[in-house]
């Protein structure tokens, strides 16, 4: 289990440091940094200066290690484009991320598990047939379609929820929040489904399937035998048995999410990480951008390494691979 | 036997036409509207300057009076703009079936070239394990931990930044194609690795080998032709993929550029339009994108289903 351990974790930080090369590829060679923080009128003495003062003659292993312990420690340098730390720019666009990241999970377990089921069921009907052929429509659809169809029905033609922003939102000391408020509240309806549709179909998918195996096991016929009643057998003795994969994927998405939050929020207009991303992209600056990759990368590396180490202390067949 | 082994060989159509996939398809009404569907919009991309009134990357062709005209039925509406046109005039409908051919031909662009690295490395690997296969499995495995889309997203986002802005519009379609690549062959290599090993130890690769067939032979020759099945079906799915992820791109702001814009970049366009009233500009490409790439999903579930031997 140790030597598991290790190589499980050994081999995160080797995908870590090669992101970190990556990112600092780019960002040490991704335009100039002087050039970019410099104004126009600055002397060439200025420039040197400026250019000692951010370690750019060092040699390139030096600057590279430089760059892994700050970023380890959270440290990712100036925004080139409004000179803030670009910690504080991405610490500031986090929790709307990561409230839609939680809004669309719970979302897509609260439709696609009843889905799941119904679909399970009702197998050979033609209510649960056409719901599994919308489900490959949904997976066909690209998120940003489905966050424009989503304002140009719910926003622009019925009025009923609005279509960008993130509405009123009130500080919990370095935390904002806006599902206190109702304006906060409403705006996160739209965003947060256009982002769960993906998840549900592959919620109902999974559950439908795992349903369908769980209902032909023995323990089923034996207490439809018993006679217990249809809807405690479907919902209480099946679907308990079906949760753990359930889980295990919500885990495994949450990172997915967050990436694909990226689109979603720039349909929406909704001011966390991604967006901060897109902006960075249009402006070319680089440290955003650097910064961005390390820590989404750092959000799927931790997600995969605990959910395989945690499969390993359930199932220790799987520690010897 | 002998009258059996003295008929002539059957043509290619009429074997298509008794094999157990053309049977399948029959059964599979979704199969066959998704085909004809499919078959539907790829002609009517090929032949577009045949079809549509106007030439949409020709500026000159367009009227600035004929700006922002509602679709046909619309009582505002004006032949021959049957979709309508935007805000410099395009007629939305040549638009449409010009951005569908950018889009087609990443998608398949994408494909191919995936499939053509995925392939080559999974047989390489596969053929002759060791380290060349532990090599290719890491950095499968490095890729396969972030979703395509992302990658993607992040490849074309710098590679922009990267280029001079002369070459950034003429690259564009290149840059799209190698960042859904990026990470697109892995799945195509895995595949055929798995099958090559298992195809490997088998009594006519061995044949082969003890009469000196070269090893790039049996790869290509022997082992590749087996392999095709699995290949078919991700390469399908993959197909719709490569469409999505443009259009993703595209839509994002760092995929095919304003002057020739596929799918995604009409959706683009509309979008700044959207709370404006001119929702046409930005539904009737989200409409074809959406049956495009339904049409190809559907197709590939088939296909998958089909071409599955536990599932006869």
């Amino acid at each position: 289990m140790i030597v598991f351990l290790i190589k499980r974790i050994g081999n995160a930080i080797l995908v870590m440091l090669t992101v970190a090369f990556l990112a600092f590829l780019i960002f040490r060679f991704l335009g100039d940094p002087v050039e970019m923080m410099m104004n126009e009128s600055a002397t060439q003495v200025e420039r040197d200066e400026l250019r000692a003062r951010l370690g750019l003659n060092d040699s390139f292993l030096v600057q590279y290690g430089r760059f892994v312990v700050n970023a380890a420690q959270g440290e990712f340098g100036l925004s080139w484009r409004n000179q803030q730390a670009v910690t504080t720019l991405i610490a500031e666009r986090f929790p709307a991320t990561f409230e839609l990241v939680l809004i669309a999970t719970f979302i897509s377990l609260v439709i696609g598990i009843p889905l799941g089921v119904f679909t399970a069921i009702g197998r050979g009907r033609w209510w649960a047939e056409s719901l599994q052929f919308t489900s490959v429509v949904g997976v066909s659809l690209p998120s940003f379609l489905v966050g424009i169809l989503l304002i140009l029905t719910f926003s622009v033609s019925l009025g009923w929820l609005p279509g960008y922003g993130r509405g009123e939102v009130v500080p919990l000391g370095w935390w904002t929040t806006g599902l206190l408020t109702s304006s906060g509240r409403a705006a996160v309806v739209l965003p947060a489904l256009s982002l769960s549709l993906f998840q549900i179909t592959l919620v109902m998918r999974l559950v439908r399937a795992e349903m369908l195996e769980t209902l032909r096991a023995d323990f089923i016929k034996f207490a439809r035998a018993r006679g217990v009643p249809r809807r405690s057998l479907w919902f209480r003795h099946a679907l308990k048995n079906c949760l753990m994969p359930v889980i295990t994927l919500t885990a495994m998405q949450i990172g997915n999410l967050i990436a694909f939050a990226l689109v979603t929020e720039t349909v929406f207009q909704w001011p966390g990480m991604g967006m901060l991303f897109m902006q960075a992209v249009t402006f070319v600056d680089i440290p955003v951008m650097a910064a961005y990759l390390c820590i989404v990368s750092f959000i799927f590396v931790v997600l995969n390494t605990v959910v395989d180490i945690a499969y390993a202390v359930i199932d220790p067949r799987l520690r010897k691979s | 036997m002998t009258a059996i082994a003295a008929k002539p060989r059957a043509s290619r159509l009429a074997r298509l036409r008794n094999s157990d996939l053309w049977w399948s398809f029959k059964r599979h009404p979704s199969a066959v509207i998704a085909a004809i569907v499919l078959a539907v919009l790829v002609l009517s991309a090929l032949f577009a300057p045949f079809i549509v009134p106007q030439n949409p990357y020709d500026l000159a062709a367009l009227e600035l009076l004929n700006a922002e005209i509602p679709p046909i039925w619309h009582p505002d509406g004006q032949w021959p703009f049957l979709l309508g046109t935007d805000l410099q005039g395009r007629d939305m409908l040549s638009a449409i079936l010009y951005g569908s051919r950018a889009s087609l031909i990443i998608g398949a662009a994408s494909v191919a070239v995936s499939l053509t690295v995925g392939a080559t490395l999974g047989l390489v690997a596969g053929y002759y394990g060791k380290w060349a296969d532990g090599l290719l499995m890491r950095v499968g495995d490095v890729l396969l931990s972030m979703p395509t889309m992302l990658i993607a997203i992040l490849v074309s986002a710098i590679a922009r930044s990267l280029l001079p802005p002369g070459l950034r519009e003429a690259g564009a379609s290149a840059v799209i194609v190698l960042a859904i690549s990026l990470s697109g062959w892995v799945q195509y290599a895995r595949t055929v690795r798995a099958l090559t090993m298992v195809e490997r130890d088998k009594e006519y690769v061995q044949a082969a080998r003890l009469i000196r067939v070269p090893a790039r032979r049996i790869m290509l020759r022997h082992i590749l032709p087996n392999t095709t099945t699995p290949l078919l079906v991700t390469a399908t799915l993959n197909f719709g993929l490569g469409i999505l992820i443009e259009a993703t791109l595209s839509f994002l702001g760092v995929g095919m550029p304003l002057e020739q814009p596929s799918l995604g970049t009409l959706i683009r366009i509309g979008n700044q339009y959207l709370f404006s009233g001119l929702w046409w500009i930005v539904l009737f490409p989200a409409l074809q994108l959406c049956l495009l790439v339904v049409s190809i999903n559907v197709l590939g579930d088939w296909l998958r289903d089909a071409l599955n031997p536990k599932l006869r």
